[in-house]
């Protein structure tokens, strides 16, 4: 009952006892902070809208994209992924998602920021559906904590539309 | 060595109902945790509700040796949400983020991409010859908690087997040796 082996057992048990009961409670912590998180895009220009060679729909966009979201980051906060992307409808997908831009937050200082860029992936329709093409866009962030869950969510901002014809 | 005189002797005092009571012991234990594993596996909805994360491609938010808990839900599969899939003929599940999503109005199948964080192009070179798109029944799990630093038990176990063979042996040894 007093040898090394229990004794080495009996402290290994509670240490790792003790280190899961803070993980959790560090996580639980998340929950009571007050997030409000802000954002706003526009669409500088459309540089290139084409159809590839194999028939799908390609648009190049440049956008602005400011957003504060500083009040994402608490103590248990070890990075936010914030990403932009475009949705919209088409007769044969009830829901496209494509993703434009993204961006690693890696704390509090950098989270309020401008940015100016065209699209970072490429924005490719399955089909040639985006003349005229109304879409939303979004800013979703992914909040990646020192430990425990992980939480996400996004802002919607309606009326972008695509122009008429090729260009 | 004076302790290994008394582990032999123990060894060898050892009689026939002690040694039964700590084999069912030993095997009450194991059975216990498998039981445990197979609930986890039913309240997380996957096959595999914790994976440790092997590569590099979800730094800096993932690095190698974190363990990462998974959940699976019939909702519908979004970007931005981690997903863990395996490619057809391949072993290992990958941890990425889904980046691009088109579902069907008729039959509600998804066409998915995903990529890596950290990698620079998107999963296309990963996936089988000829695929393009990720389906529903490829992604076993969605990532909803993270723990770090946990998983390199399991990859030091994996890379170096002699590590784990001389742990089994020594909680043999404490087994068989206690005077319970």
């Amino acid at each position: 009952m007093h040898s090394f082996g229990y004794r080495a057992n009996a402290l290994l048990t509670f240490s790792v006892t003790a280190l899961a009961f803070i993980c959790a409670i560090a996580s639980l912590s998340d929950n009571f902070s007050n997030q409000n998180p802000s954002a706003e895009i526009q669409i500088l220009n459309i540089n290139r809208f084409k159809k590839q060679s194999y028939e799908n729909d390609e648009v190049s966009l440049t956008l602005d994209i400011s957003a504060d979201l500083e009040s994402l980051f608490t103590w248990n906060t070890k990075q936010v992924f914030a990403f932009v992307a475009a949705e919209y409808e088409t007769p044969k997908n009830s829901l496209n998602q494509v993703s434009l831009w993204d961006a690693i937050i890696p704390d509090k200082e950098h989270a309020k920021f401008r940015i100016q860029t065209s699209n970072k992936y490429r924005f490719i329709d399955q089909g040639h559906n985006l003349r005229g093409k109304e879409f939303n866009l979004t800013l979703h962030w992914h909040v990646m904590p020192k430990t425990g869950k992980m939480f996400a969510d996004k802002i919607v901002m309606p009326g972008y539309s695509l122009p008429d014809a090729y260009k | 060595m004076g302790w290994i005189g008394e582990t032999v002797d123990s060894i060898k005092s050892i009689k026939i109902r002690q040694l039964l009571t700590q084999a069912v012991t030993l095997g009450m234990i194991v059975t216990s945790a498998l039981i445990i594993w197979k609930a986890m596996m039913c309240v997380t909805g996957t096959e595999s509700p914790v994976v440790v994360v092997l590569s590099g491609s979800m730094e800096p938010g993932f690095q190698r040796g974190d363990i990462l808990l998974l959940r699976m839900t019939k909702d519908p599969i979004r970007t931005g949400e981690i997903v863990v899939f395996k490619i057809d003929g391949r072993d290992i599940p990958i941890v990425h983020r889904v980046i691009e999503v088109h579902e069907r109005k008729t039959t509600g199948k998804v066409d998915v991409l995903t990529k890596g964080d950290n990698n620079d192009v998107d999963d296309i070179d990963l996936y089988a010859d000829g695929q393009m798109w990720l389906h529903r029944h490829h992604i076993m799990g969605r990532a909803v908690g993270f723990l770090p630093y946990v998983g390199w038990v399991t990859i030091i176990m994996t890379e170096k087997p002699i590590i784990k063979y001389l742990l089994i042996g020594a909680m043999g040894l404490l087994v068989i040796t206690s005077k319970d």
